[in-house]
Protein backbone atom coordinates (compact mmCIF):
# COMPACT_ATOMS: atom_id res chain seq x y z
CA UNK A 1 0.00 0.00 0.00
CA UNK A 2 3.00 2.27 -0.15
CA UNK A 3 3.94 2.40 3.51
CA UNK A 4 7.21 0.50 2.92
CA UNK A 5 8.72 3.52 1.23
CA UNK A 6 8.68 5.34 4.56
CA UNK A 7 11.14 2.84 6.02
CA UNK A 8 13.54 3.28 3.13
CA UNK A 9 16.53 5.51 3.78
CA UNK A 10 15.64 8.44 5.98
CA UNK A 11 12.27 9.12 4.36
CA UNK A 12 10.31 9.13 7.63
CA UNK A 13 12.82 11.50 9.22
CA UNK A 14 12.55 13.82 6.21
CA UNK A 15 8.78 13.80 6.52
CA UNK A 16 9.00 14.68 10.21
CA UNK A 17 11.50 17.40 9.34
CA UNK A 18 8.92 18.84 6.95
CA UNK A 19 6.35 18.80 9.72
CA UNK A 20 8.81 20.65 11.95
CA UNK A 21 9.16 23.39 9.34
CA UNK A 22 5.38 23.86 9.25
CA UNK A 23 5.11 23.79 13.04
CA UNK A 24 7.92 26.29 13.48
CA UNK A 25 6.18 28.79 11.21
CA UNK A 26 2.85 28.28 12.94
CA UNK A 27 4.40 28.58 16.40
CA UNK A 28 6.06 31.92 15.59
CA UNK A 29 2.83 33.22 14.03
CA UNK A 30 0.78 32.01 17.01
CA UNK A 31 3.03 33.89 19.46
CA UNK A 32 2.83 37.11 17.44
CA UNK A 33 -0.94 36.73 16.96
CA UNK A 34 -1.68 36.15 20.64
CA UNK A 35 0.15 39.34 21.62
CA UNK A 36 -0.99 41.57 18.75
CA UNK A 37 -4.53 40.20 18.90
CA UNK A 38 -4.83 41.04 22.59
CA UNK A 39 -3.67 44.59 21.90
CA UNK A 40 -6.02 45.08 18.94
CA UNK A 41 -8.90 43.43 20.77
CA UNK A 42 -8.62 45.73 23.77
CA UNK A 43 -8.40 48.71 21.43
CA UNK A 44 -11.64 47.70 19.71
CA UNK A 45 -13.69 48.93 22.63
CA UNK A 46 -11.83 52.22 22.43
CA UNK A 47 -13.99 55.30 22.22
CA UNK A 48 -11.93 56.82 19.44
CA UNK A 49 -14.01 56.41 16.25
CA UNK A 50 -11.04 56.33 13.87
CA UNK A 51 -9.28 53.48 15.68
CA UNK A 52 -12.56 51.59 15.78
CA UNK A 53 -13.14 52.05 12.04
CA UNK A 54 -9.64 51.02 11.06
CA UNK A 55 -9.80 47.90 13.20
CA UNK A 56 -13.22 46.97 11.89
CA UNK A 57 -12.00 47.30 8.30
CA UNK A 58 -8.97 45.16 9.16
CA UNK A 59 -11.17 42.43 10.66
CA UNK A 60 -13.49 42.48 7.66
CA UNK A 61 -10.57 42.10 5.22
CA UNK A 62 -9.29 39.08 7.11
CA UNK A 63 -12.81 37.64 7.38
CA UNK A 64 -13.31 37.78 3.62
CA UNK A 65 -9.91 37.13 2.02
CA UNK A 66 -8.75 33.52 1.86
CA UNK A 67 -5.37 33.05 3.55
CA UNK A 68 -3.96 31.66 0.31
CA UNK A 69 -4.81 34.91 -1.49
CA UNK A 70 -3.08 36.89 1.26
CA UNK A 71 -0.06 34.59 0.94
CA UNK A 72 0.12 35.20 -2.80
CA UNK A 73 -0.15 38.94 -2.31
CA UNK A 74 2.55 38.96 0.34
CA UNK A 75 4.89 36.68 -1.57
CA UNK A 76 4.40 37.46 -5.27
CA UNK A 77 2.55 40.77 -5.13
CA UNK A 78 5.00 42.74 -3.01
CA UNK A 79 7.94 41.67 -5.10
CA UNK A 80 6.38 43.01 -8.26
CA UNK A 81 4.58 46.05 -6.89
CA UNK A 82 7.01 47.34 -4.28
CA UNK A 83 10.23 45.78 -5.47
CA UNK A 84 10.96 44.25 -2.08
CA UNK A 85 12.02 40.64 -1.97
CA UNK A 86 10.95 38.76 1.12
CA UNK A 87 11.60 35.09 1.71
CA UNK A 88 8.71 32.63 1.58
CA UNK A 89 9.10 31.94 5.30
CA UNK A 90 8.92 35.64 6.17
CA UNK A 91 5.91 36.10 3.88
CA UNK A 92 4.04 33.24 5.51
CA UNK A 93 4.83 34.43 9.04
CA UNK A 94 3.62 37.93 8.12
CA UNK A 95 0.39 36.61 6.60
CA UNK A 96 -0.44 34.14 9.36
CA UNK A 97 0.27 36.76 12.03
CA UNK A 98 -1.87 39.28 10.15
CA UNK A 99 -4.69 36.77 9.98
CA UNK A 100 -4.24 35.29 13.47
CA UNK A 101 -4.10 38.70 15.15
CA UNK A 102 -7.47 39.61 13.65
CA UNK A 103 -9.04 36.35 14.80
CA UNK A 104 -7.55 36.79 18.25
CA UNK A 105 -8.68 40.42 18.40
CA UNK A 106 -12.23 39.30 17.68
CA UNK A 107 -12.06 36.75 20.52
CA UNK A 108 -10.71 39.34 22.97
CA UNK A 109 -13.36 41.84 21.93
CA UNK A 110 -16.08 39.23 22.40
CA UNK A 111 -14.79 38.26 25.83
CA UNK A 112 -14.48 41.88 26.94
CA UNK A 113 -17.93 42.91 25.79
CA UNK A 114 -19.37 39.79 27.43
CA UNK A 115 -18.52 41.12 30.88
CA UNK A 116 -21.47 43.04 32.30
CA UNK A 117 -20.73 46.65 33.37
CA UNK A 118 -22.19 45.77 36.78
CA UNK A 119 -18.96 43.86 37.46
CA UNK A 120 -16.89 47.03 37.20
CA UNK A 121 -19.39 49.06 39.18
CA UNK A 122 -19.76 46.54 42.00
CA UNK A 123 -16.05 46.10 42.47
CA UNK A 124 -15.54 49.87 42.52
CA UNK A 125 -18.36 50.11 45.03
CA UNK A 126 -16.57 47.53 47.17
CA UNK A 127 -13.62 49.87 47.33
CA UNK A 128 -11.28 48.23 44.81
CA UNK A 129 -9.23 50.54 42.66
CA UNK A 130 -9.60 50.36 38.88
CA UNK A 131 -6.28 48.56 38.67
CA UNK A 132 -7.38 46.00 41.28
CA UNK A 133 -10.68 45.54 39.48
CA UNK A 134 -8.84 44.60 36.31
CA UNK A 135 -6.37 42.26 38.00
CA UNK A 136 -8.72 40.45 40.39
CA UNK A 137 -12.11 40.62 38.70
CA UNK A 138 -11.98 41.23 34.97
CA UNK A 139 -8.82 39.51 33.73
CA UNK A 140 -9.46 36.15 35.48
CA UNK A 141 -12.89 35.99 33.88
CA UNK A 142 -11.54 36.92 30.48
CA UNK A 143 -8.86 34.27 30.65
CA UNK A 144 -11.45 31.63 31.43
CA UNK A 145 -13.50 32.65 28.43
CA UNK A 146 -10.56 33.16 26.14
CA UNK A 147 -8.28 30.24 26.80
CA UNK A 148 -10.33 27.44 25.20
CA UNK A 149 -11.08 29.62 22.17
CA UNK A 150 -7.49 30.74 21.70
CA UNK A 151 -6.24 27.16 21.96
CA UNK A 152 -8.74 26.34 19.25
CA UNK A 153 -7.27 29.16 17.18
CA UNK A 154 -3.82 27.57 17.56
CA UNK A 155 -5.03 24.33 15.92
CA UNK A 156 -6.60 26.35 13.13
CA UNK A 157 -3.33 28.14 12.54
CA UNK A 158 -1.40 24.87 12.48
CA UNK A 159 -3.83 23.47 9.92
CA UNK A 160 -3.58 26.59 7.79
CA UNK A 161 0.21 26.36 7.57
CA UNK A 162 -0.27 23.47 5.16
CA UNK A 163 -0.86 26.22 2.58
CA UNK A 164 2.79 27.30 2.65
CA UNK A 165 3.69 24.56 0.20
CA UNK A 166 1.84 26.61 -2.40
CA UNK A 167 4.45 29.37 -2.20
CA UNK A 168 7.30 26.91 -2.40
CA UNK A 169 8.25 26.17 1.19
CA UNK A 170 9.38 22.57 1.58
CA UNK A 171 7.10 21.42 4.39
CA UNK A 172 5.57 18.04 5.11
CA UNK A 173 3.29 17.81 2.04
CA UNK A 174 6.04 18.96 -0.29
CA UNK A 175 8.51 16.47 1.20
CA UNK A 176 5.83 13.82 0.72
CA UNK A 177 5.51 14.79 -2.93
CA UNK A 178 9.27 14.61 -3.38
CA UNK A 179 9.44 11.15 -1.83
CA UNK A 180 6.58 9.93 -4.03
CA UNK A 181 8.21 11.28 -7.16
CA UNK A 182 11.65 9.90 -6.31
CA UNK A 183 10.20 6.41 -5.75
CA UNK A 184 7.65 6.37 -8.58
CA UNK A 185 9.30 3.34 -10.21
CA UNK A 186 9.92 1.12 -7.21
CA UNK A 187 6.89 2.05 -5.13
CA UNK A 188 4.09 3.08 -7.49
CA UNK A 189 1.58 3.10 -4.63
CA UNK A 190 3.63 5.41 -2.41
CA UNK A 191 1.07 8.22 -2.83
CA UNK A 192 -1.44 6.40 -0.66
CA UNK A 193 0.98 5.59 2.14
CA UNK A 194 2.66 8.97 2.20
CA UNK A 195 -0.48 11.11 2.09
CA UNK A 196 -2.14 8.88 4.65
CA UNK A 197 0.87 9.36 6.92
CA UNK A 198 0.77 13.14 6.46
CA UNK A 199 -2.94 13.04 7.31
CA UNK A 200 -2.20 11.08 10.48
CA UNK A 201 0.69 13.38 11.41
CA UNK A 202 -1.48 16.49 11.24
CA UNK A 203 -4.18 14.74 13.24
CA UNK A 204 -1.64 13.66 15.86
CA UNK A 205 -0.53 17.27 16.28
CA UNK A 206 -3.94 18.97 16.29
CA UNK A 207 -6.12 16.48 18.11
CA UNK A 208 -4.45 16.68 21.56
CA UNK A 209 -4.61 20.47 21.39
CA UNK A 210 -8.33 20.34 20.50
CA UNK A 211 -8.90 17.92 23.38
CA UNK A 212 -7.18 20.32 25.78
CA UNK A 213 -9.39 23.14 24.55
CA UNK A 214 -12.51 21.05 25.04
CA UNK A 215 -11.38 19.92 28.50
CA UNK A 216 -10.82 23.51 29.64
CA UNK A 217 -14.13 24.60 28.17
CA UNK A 218 -15.99 21.90 30.06
CA UNK A 219 -14.07 22.49 33.28
CA UNK A 220 -14.80 26.22 33.31
CA UNK A 221 -18.32 26.07 31.96
CA UNK A 222 -20.04 26.20 35.34
CA UNK B 1 -1.91 48.82 -13.11
CA UNK B 2 -2.96 48.36 -16.71
CA UNK B 3 -6.72 48.54 -17.32
CA UNK B 4 -6.54 46.80 -20.71
CA UNK B 5 -4.87 43.83 -19.07
CA UNK B 6 -7.59 43.72 -16.41
CA UNK B 7 -10.29 43.72 -19.08
CA UNK B 8 -8.57 41.02 -21.09
CA UNK B 9 -8.35 38.86 -17.96
CA UNK B 10 -12.01 39.29 -17.10
CA UNK B 11 -13.53 36.37 -19.08
CA UNK B 12 -11.09 33.83 -17.62
CA UNK B 13 -11.74 35.02 -14.09
CA UNK B 14 -15.50 35.05 -14.65
CA UNK B 15 -15.38 31.44 -15.80
CA UNK B 16 -13.24 30.42 -12.83
CA UNK B 17 -15.54 32.37 -10.54
CA UNK B 18 -18.57 30.38 -11.69
CA UNK B 19 -16.72 27.10 -11.23
CA UNK B 20 -15.56 28.08 -7.74
CA UNK B 21 -19.06 29.19 -6.84
CA UNK B 22 -20.65 26.00 -8.13
CA UNK B 23 -18.27 23.66 -6.37
CA UNK B 24 -18.31 25.75 -3.22
CA UNK B 25 -22.08 25.83 -2.89
CA UNK B 26 -22.60 22.19 -3.86
CA UNK B 27 -19.99 21.31 -1.24
CA UNK B 28 -21.74 23.48 1.34
CA UNK B 29 -25.10 21.82 0.61
CA UNK B 30 -23.44 18.44 1.02
CA UNK B 31 -21.81 19.58 4.24
CA UNK B 32 -25.19 20.72 5.60
CA UNK B 33 -26.69 17.31 4.84
CA UNK B 34 -23.76 15.46 6.42
CA UNK B 35 -23.78 17.84 9.38
CA UNK B 36 -27.48 17.33 10.10
CA UNK B 37 -27.25 13.54 9.92
CA UNK B 38 -24.12 13.45 12.03
CA UNK B 39 -25.49 15.87 14.64
CA UNK B 40 -28.71 13.84 14.93
CA UNK B 41 -26.88 10.58 15.53
CA UNK B 42 -24.90 12.24 18.30
CA UNK B 43 -27.85 14.07 19.81
CA UNK B 44 -29.98 10.92 20.01
CA UNK B 45 -26.92 8.94 21.17
CA UNK B 46 -27.61 6.20 18.62
CA UNK B 47 -25.37 3.25 19.52
CA UNK B 48 -22.34 2.66 17.24
CA UNK B 49 -23.46 5.39 14.79
CA UNK B 50 -22.85 8.20 17.26
CA UNK B 51 -19.36 6.82 17.86
CA UNK B 52 -18.67 6.82 14.13
CA UNK B 53 -20.01 10.35 13.78
CA UNK B 54 -17.87 11.50 16.71
CA UNK B 55 -14.73 10.00 15.20
CA UNK B 56 -15.54 11.52 11.80
CA UNK B 57 -15.96 14.99 13.32
CA UNK B 58 -12.68 14.75 15.23
CA UNK B 59 -10.72 13.48 12.22
CA UNK B 60 -11.94 16.10 9.78
CA UNK B 61 -11.79 19.01 12.20
CA UNK B 62 -8.19 18.26 13.07
CA UNK B 63 -6.64 17.93 9.61
CA UNK B 64 -6.14 20.59 6.92
CA UNK B 65 -8.34 20.53 3.81
CA UNK B 66 -5.25 20.54 1.60
CA UNK B 67 -4.04 17.29 3.17
CA UNK B 68 -7.52 15.77 2.91
CA UNK B 69 -7.71 16.68 -0.77
CA UNK B 70 -4.23 15.27 -1.50
CA UNK B 71 -5.14 12.04 0.23
CA UNK B 72 -8.44 11.64 -1.61
CA UNK B 73 -7.23 12.89 -4.99
CA UNK B 74 -3.73 11.40 -5.20
CA UNK B 75 -3.79 8.68 -2.53
CA UNK B 76 -7.12 6.94 -3.00
CA UNK B 77 -6.66 6.12 -6.72
CA UNK B 78 -3.86 3.77 -5.63
CA UNK B 79 -6.55 1.67 -3.94
CA UNK B 80 -8.73 1.89 -7.03
CA UNK B 81 -10.99 4.79 -6.01
CA UNK B 82 -10.29 7.41 -8.64
CA UNK B 83 -12.60 10.44 -8.84
CA UNK B 84 -12.48 13.60 -10.92
CA UNK B 85 -10.98 16.77 -9.48
CA UNK B 86 -14.39 18.42 -9.43
CA UNK B 87 -16.05 15.60 -7.49
CA UNK B 88 -13.06 15.55 -5.20
CA UNK B 89 -13.50 19.26 -4.50
CA UNK B 90 -17.20 18.90 -3.72
CA UNK B 91 -16.63 15.83 -1.54
CA UNK B 92 -13.67 17.53 0.17
CA UNK B 93 -15.65 20.65 1.10
CA UNK B 94 -18.62 18.45 2.00
CA UNK B 95 -16.64 16.26 4.39
CA UNK B 96 -14.65 19.11 5.96
CA UNK B 97 -17.74 21.30 6.26
CA UNK B 98 -19.87 18.41 7.48
CA UNK B 99 -17.73 18.09 10.57
CA UNK B 100 -17.97 21.81 11.33
CA UNK B 101 -21.72 21.94 10.64
CA UNK B 102 -22.22 18.88 12.81
CA UNK B 103 -20.46 20.56 15.74
CA UNK B 104 -22.46 23.78 15.25
CA UNK B 105 -25.79 21.96 15.18
CA UNK B 106 -24.97 19.52 17.99
CA UNK B 107 -23.98 22.28 20.39
CA UNK B 108 -27.12 24.24 19.47
CA UNK B 109 -29.31 21.18 20.06
CA UNK B 110 -27.70 20.77 23.47
CA UNK B 111 -28.14 24.48 24.19
CA UNK B 112 -31.95 24.33 23.88
CA UNK B 113 -33.13 24.46 27.51
CA UNK B 114 -34.54 21.18 28.85
CA UNK B 115 -37.64 23.06 30.01
CA UNK B 116 -38.65 23.44 26.35
CA UNK B 117 -38.87 19.69 25.86
CA UNK B 118 -40.64 19.26 29.19
CA UNK B 119 -43.19 21.98 28.40
CA UNK B 120 -43.84 20.47 24.98
CA UNK B 121 -44.56 17.11 26.56
CA UNK B 122 -46.72 18.70 29.24
CA UNK B 123 -48.78 20.14 26.38
CA UNK B 124 -49.36 16.60 25.15
CA UNK B 125 -46.84 16.42 22.31
CA UNK B 126 -45.16 13.13 21.56
CA UNK B 127 -41.36 12.93 21.71
CA UNK B 128 -41.27 13.12 17.93
CA UNK B 129 -43.48 16.19 17.79
CA UNK B 130 -41.55 17.90 20.56
CA UNK B 131 -38.34 17.39 18.64
CA UNK B 132 -39.57 18.45 15.19
CA UNK B 133 -41.84 21.29 16.22
CA UNK B 134 -39.96 22.74 19.19
CA UNK B 135 -36.39 21.64 19.78
CA UNK B 136 -35.08 21.38 16.22
CA UNK B 137 -36.41 24.78 15.03
CA UNK B 138 -35.01 26.45 18.15
CA UNK B 139 -31.65 24.78 17.65
CA UNK B 140 -31.59 25.93 14.02
CA UNK B 141 -32.07 29.54 15.11
CA UNK B 142 -29.38 29.16 17.77
CA UNK B 143 -26.95 27.75 15.23
CA UNK B 144 -27.25 30.64 12.75
CA UNK B 145 -24.08 32.56 13.78
CA UNK B 146 -21.96 29.40 13.68
CA UNK B 147 -23.43 28.26 10.37
CA UNK B 148 -22.83 31.66 8.76
CA UNK B 149 -19.22 31.60 9.96
CA UNK B 150 -18.85 28.08 8.57
CA UNK B 151 -20.24 29.05 5.15
CA UNK B 152 -17.77 31.93 4.86
CA UNK B 153 -14.95 29.69 6.05
CA UNK B 154 -15.82 26.98 3.51
CA UNK B 155 -16.09 29.43 0.60
CA UNK B 156 -12.63 30.73 1.54
CA UNK B 157 -11.27 27.19 1.76
CA UNK B 158 -12.20 26.62 -1.90
CA UNK B 159 -9.01 28.56 -2.70
CA UNK B 160 -6.93 25.41 -2.09
CA UNK B 161 -8.63 23.60 -4.99
CA UNK B 162 -5.94 24.91 -7.29
CA UNK B 163 -3.62 22.32 -5.70
CA UNK B 164 -5.60 19.49 -7.33
CA UNK B 165 -5.60 21.43 -10.59
CA UNK B 166 -9.19 22.59 -10.58
CA UNK B 167 -9.45 25.75 -12.68
CA UNK B 168 -10.66 27.92 -9.83
CA UNK B 169 -9.87 31.60 -9.16
CA UNK B 170 -6.57 30.83 -7.47
CA UNK B 171 -5.47 28.53 -10.30
CA UNK B 172 -6.37 31.16 -12.89
CA UNK B 173 -4.34 33.81 -11.08
CA UNK B 174 -1.34 31.50 -10.80
CA UNK B 175 -1.66 30.50 -14.42
CA UNK B 176 -1.88 34.09 -15.68
CA UNK B 177 1.08 35.18 -13.55
CA UNK B 178 3.09 32.35 -15.05
CA UNK B 179 2.01 33.20 -18.60
CA UNK B 180 2.25 36.99 -18.75
CA UNK B 181 3.98 38.04 -15.55
CA UNK B 182 1.43 40.81 -14.91
CA UNK B 183 1.46 39.90 -11.24
CA UNK B 184 -0.19 43.05 -9.93
CA UNK B 185 -3.11 42.86 -12.34
CA UNK B 186 -3.66 39.15 -11.84
CA UNK B 187 -3.66 39.46 -8.05
CA UNK B 188 -5.90 42.52 -8.20
CA UNK B 189 -8.51 40.61 -10.20
CA UNK B 190 -8.21 37.72 -7.76
CA UNK B 191 -8.99 39.99 -4.82
CA UNK B 192 -11.85 41.66 -6.70
CA UNK B 193 -13.51 38.33 -7.47
CA UNK B 194 -13.16 37.06 -3.93
CA UNK B 195 -14.77 40.29 -2.73
CA UNK B 196 -17.63 39.76 -5.20
CA UNK B 197 -18.01 36.22 -3.91
CA UNK B 198 -17.83 36.85 -0.17
CA UNK B 199 -19.10 40.36 0.60
CA UNK B 200 -22.72 39.49 -0.28
CA UNK B 201 -22.50 36.31 1.82
CA UNK B 202 -21.02 38.22 4.73
CA UNK B 203 -23.69 40.92 4.50
CA UNK B 204 -26.54 38.41 4.15
CA UNK B 205 -25.09 36.56 7.10
CA UNK B 206 -25.23 39.64 9.32
CA UNK B 207 -28.88 40.24 8.39
CA UNK B 208 -29.71 36.60 9.10
CA UNK B 209 -27.95 36.76 12.46
CA UNK B 210 -29.89 39.85 13.43
CA UNK B 211 -33.16 38.17 12.43
CA UNK B 212 -32.23 35.09 14.43
CA UNK B 213 -31.54 37.23 17.49
CA UNK B 214 -34.98 38.82 17.14
CA UNK B 215 -36.56 35.39 16.96
CA UNK B 216 -34.84 34.37 20.18
CA UNK B 217 -35.30 37.47 22.28
CA UNK B 218 -38.30 39.17 20.71
CA UNK B 219 -38.20 42.66 19.25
Amino acid sequence: MGFEVLLKGNNMIRLLGGLAVALKISLISVCISLIMGTVFGSLMNDRHPLIKKILRAYLEIVRIMPQLVLLFIAYFGTTKALGVNISAEAASIIVFSFWGSAEMADLVRGALSGIPPAQYESSLALGLTYHQTLVYIIIPQIIRRMLPLSINLITRMIKTTSLIMMIGIVEVLKVGQQIIEANRKNYPNAAFGIYFTVFVLYFAVCWPISMLSRYLERKWEA
Amino acid sequence: MNVDVLISYFPRYAEAFLLTLRIGWLGILLSAAIGIVSAFTMYFKLPVLSRIAGAYVEIFRNTPLLVQLFFVYFGMPKLGFAISAETCGIVGIGLLGGSYMSEALRSSLNAVPASQAESAEALGMTHFQAFWLVIFPEALVLSVPAVVANVIFLLKETSVFSAISLMDLMFTAKDLIGLYYDTTEALFMLVVFYIIMLVPVSAAGSVLERKARHKMFGE
